[in-house]
């Protein structure tokens, strides 16, 4: 069984790179633009695991993963971040947030595998 | 999708964010910087960066990088953008939208002035030039991704399998065997954020030879737990190749958030390791370093935390619903709307030739058709639609730069950018009116010393509006400057020979002598409006576009050209005319007037040029059946209609035909891809009766030369040009 991806991100050339990249590393893609889109596809895709940038309009990566956490049923799913900056503050924040863990850009196939197979299992 | 699509699709984003970042520092630059407005700009510039960075675009991330640094300041309240800064961001941005072009052209881009603006920006922000630029964060964590090669290393923990080819650890670059003894005591939040022990345990036996031990010795009777407590302590030994960063790499997303210690055991403290923190076997001075009692984030570089948002939700104007498509279905789906359009024509024309009794119900079910259809063609004309507002932002640059190389202040003010225009007219507008904002600016503008004495705020304004005017677009561009010195026009305009010294002209006259081929008024040649191309292309350049553009002026209150368009290239507003039995169309945009030519008018000049004498000139007539070929040579002009056209290059003629049947808007279709070029026509047309008519092509016809031998003979007529 795959491993179902629901990645947030408000960049459609970033959406579509996600979308390739996971889709060869052999995941399960969906796709959301934004926060609120992300809790909407939540519901209906039941992930395995997100991916979610954090500057995004509407509801931003921060709100988003707060409100996913808030669900009881969803405190233990995964969550990574994609961040352009490993800097310690903001991994904390993104803990703090409740983030799994985070992906650095530019990523690449075989970061993302790492990553996703670090916090999650089919 | 492949990558070069992902790279198309990129650079069509750029364009997205590139306007957003222009209407941002709009608003900013208007005073109105509120927190929506910066994270919006921090936003475009943001994902200009990701995307780059994804697509190896160095030069665009390092830039990006350093832009994104100061609006990331800006939202921060660290930075105020205003005066100087605001300038800088300016300029940052337009060179932002120079990388992307450059990127997407794959061109080297100019990386003097790309350094010369880091450099500025790095400055805002207080820090000194010689650090290093916080750039490229990527290389650093490139290094890090690890390029696993299998290894057939035993693995002794019993973990889900990983699928595909078992990874495993790749030989450290140091060599040889390392023994580790990680204490890893996850805490409430390793569970909290999601993270799952088992799954490092299975990246670490990826890497060696893994043995786990669980340490229940904190587990609490089961009434006492609590549930989401983390109890149990993982007591870990790893015989493995790799280094010890990369053992705290799989570690990473827990590091802060669980009691963790790694260390790295010689030989002789192999035998009974106890591990904690504080029995502390002694090691050597690299082993001290690299074990850091439980592990705090490590003090790092003070980076900026760019991913930090200063606002939450609700930020930021609401995204378009849009969808992409090739313009080419559109056309597709244009001319076959067309073709509807013509057919209801025809068959609404054979209704009425059957001659049905009233109340047939036909009539009025072909009413309803004629008003479906003429919709249906309207709001498919609208798709080619788009709004001015990428144009005009365009212009705002031009301005800045226009200004800075004149040293003129001048501020672009514009209006109406909401106003849809067809694409292609505006991608063809971009260049006349960059020549004649240029021109504004060079010529109009007078320098911030004059405009002082003149009573004028030294800044200059140039002012760009667009907006529906009776079935057309009517664009305006003004400048609040000196005027047109009238005088000085007329002067050169004598000196060039384009007009009789003693003609007496009468202020619009002169205003419009501007437009005429090879006029320039200024003595010198400016590195900015340069010489050759003047107005006079401009014109011939909207003319093209089924344009007119005209120009007023007012000494010391400044110059207003006004262009007007059609809605759409597809239809033409033509004057339908007959020509030796044939129905031909004149385009409307090029006709001044019609008359009918009275015998004293009308003379011969030379042995085959006829003329009419208009207001003291001479215009020469082009017999239109004659000139293609309908009838034998022209004769007898006396009490026929005569269309007086101006072409684009302001060259009048007289188009002799037999009658004028109806003015209209007529589908346009092209003759060149199926037929080829044919000399004098435009285009065609499919009448209501199902009759093709060719559409006229006012420059050719009139560049026709029609006066044989008569050498002198255009001369009076362009000697007259600007008379109309």
């Amino acid at each position: 069984m795959k491993l179902r991806v629901l990645a947030v991100d408000d960049s459609r050339t970033m959406r579509g790179m996600l979308d390739a990249a996971l889709r060869d590393a052999g995941f399960e893609v969906r796709l959301a633009e934004d926060g609120i889109e992300g809790l909407e596809r939540l519901n209906e895709e039941m992930p395995d695991i997100i991916i979610t940038d954090i500057n995004m309009p509407r509801m931003d990566g921060f709100g988003f993963i707060e409100a996913v956490r808030a669900e009881r049923r969803y405190r233990g799913l995964p969550i990574l971040v994609l961040t352009t900056e490993s800097a310690p503050e903001l991994k904390a924040r993104a803990r703090n947030a409740g983030a799994t863990g985070w992906i650095v850009k530019p990523f690449d196939e075989g970061k993302l595998a790492v990553a996703i197979e670090r916090v999650a299992t089919v | 999708m492949s990558m070069n699509e992902l790279r198309e699709g990129f650079f069509q984003e750029c364009e997205d964010l590139l306007e957003a970042l222009s209407d941002g520092m709009a608003v900013i630059d208007a005073g109105n910087a509120d927190s929506d407005t910066l994270n919006a700009i921090f936003r475009a510039v943001h994902s200009i960066k990701g995307g780059a960075a994804a697509f190896g675009l160095e030069a665009l991330v390092e830039f990006s990088h350093a832009f994104e640094n100061v609006l990331d300041a800006a939202r921060a309240d660290r930075l105020t953008l205003q005066g100087e800064a605001l300038a800088l961001c300016f300029r940052a941005a337009d060179r932002l939208a120079d990388l992307v072009a450059d990127a997407r052209a794959d061109q080297p881009s100019d990386s003097a002035a790309s350094a010369t603006l880091i450099a500025g920006l790095d400055r805002l922000l207080g820090a000194p030039s010689d650090a290093p630029p916080a750039a490229p964060a990527p290389p650093a964590d490139e290094a890090v991704a690890p390029a696993f090669t299998p290894l057939s290393a035993p693995v002794s923990f019993d973990l889900p399998a990983k699928k595909g080819g078992a990874p495993a650890a790749a030989p450290d670059a140091a060599g040889g065997m390392s023994h580790y003894c990680i204490r890893f005591a996850p805490s409430r939040e390793t569970y909290a954020t999601g993270n799952e022990p088992a799954l490092l345990f299975r990246a670490l036996a990826a890497m060696g030879d893994l043995s786990v031990k669980a340490d229940l010795s904190r587990v609490p009777p089961l009434l006492e737990m609590a549930w989401d407590e983390g109890y149990i302590i993982w007591n870990l030994t790893l015989h493995t190749r790799a280094g010890e960063d990369r053992l705290r790499e799989v570690f990473d997303f827990v590091e802060g958030a669980c009691n963790l210690d790694i260390r790295r055991l010689d030989a002789a403290t192999l035998a009974g390791p106890q591990p904690g923190p504080a029995g502390a076997p002694g090691g050597t001075a690299a082993d001290a370093a690299a074990a850091p009692a439980p592990a705090t984030p490590s003090p790092a570089p003070d980076t900026v935390a760019t991913d930090e948002p200063a606002a939450r939700p609700g930020q930021g104007a609401p995204a378009r619903a849009t969808i992409r498509v090739d313009l080419e279905r559109v056309d597709r789906l244009i001319n076959l709307v067309g073709e509807l359009v013509i057919n209801q024509a025809m068959l609404s024309q054979s209704i009425d030739e059957a001659n049905l009794p009233s109340g047939n119900g036909v009539d009025s079910a072909m009413g309803q058709l004629r008003q479906l259809s003429s919709e249906l063609q309207e709001r498919v004309m609208a798709i080619r639609a788009q709004p001015v507002k990428p144009l005009f932002q365009r212009m705002s640059r031009i301005v800045r730069e226009a200004g800075h190389a004149s040293a003129k202040l001048a501020r672009l003010v514009t209006s109406g950018e909401a106003t849809e225009v067809d694409k292609t007219v505006i991608e063809r507008l971009a260049d006349p009116l960059t020549h004649m904002i240029r021109n504004a600016i060079d010529h109009g503008l007078e320098s911030p010393e004059a405009r002082k004495q003149a009573g004028k705020p030294p800044e200059g304004i140039i002012r760009l509006s667009a907006g529906h005017r009776s079935g057309r677009v009517v664009i305006e561009l003004s400048d609040d400057g000196a005027g047109i010195n009238r005088a000085r026009v007329h002067e050169t305009a004598v000196a060039r020979g384009l007009i009789a010294p003693e003609k007496d002209l009468s202020d619009e006259e002169i205003d419009n002598l501007l437009f005429m081929p090879g006029f320039s008024t200024s003595p010198e040649v400016s590195a900015l409006s340069g010489r050759g191309v003047g107005m006079d292309v401009v014109k011939s350049e909207i003319q093209r576009l089924g344009g007119r553009v005209t120009l007023a002026s007012m000494p010391g209150r400044g110059t207003t050209v006004t262009i007007s368009l059609p809605l759409t290239l597809a239809v033409l507003e033509g004057m339908v005319v007959e020509v030796a039995g044939e129905t031909l169309v004149v385009p409307t945009t090029a006709l001044r007037e019609t008359l009918k030519a009275a015998a004293a008018d009308v003379q011969r000049i030379g042995a085959h040029g006829w003329f009419i004498a208009i207001r003291g000139g001479f215009v020469p007539i082009v017999d239109l059946g004659a000139e293609l070929g309908f009838q034998p040579g022209p004769e007898g002009f006396v009490g026929r209609v005569l269309l007086l056209i101006e072409s684009g290059s302001g060259r009048r003629a007289a188009l002799a035909v037999d009658r004028v049947l109806d003015q209209r808007e007529v589908v346009i279709k092209g003759l060149e891809n199926n037929y080829g070029h044919v000399p004098g026509i435009a285009a065609a047309t499919i009448l209501g009766n199902g009759r093709i008519a060719l559409i006229i092509d006012p420059d050719e016809i009139s560049a026709a030369p029609a006066p044989g031998p008569g050498a002198a003979a255009p001369r009076p007529a362009l000697a007259t040009a600007a008379g109309a």
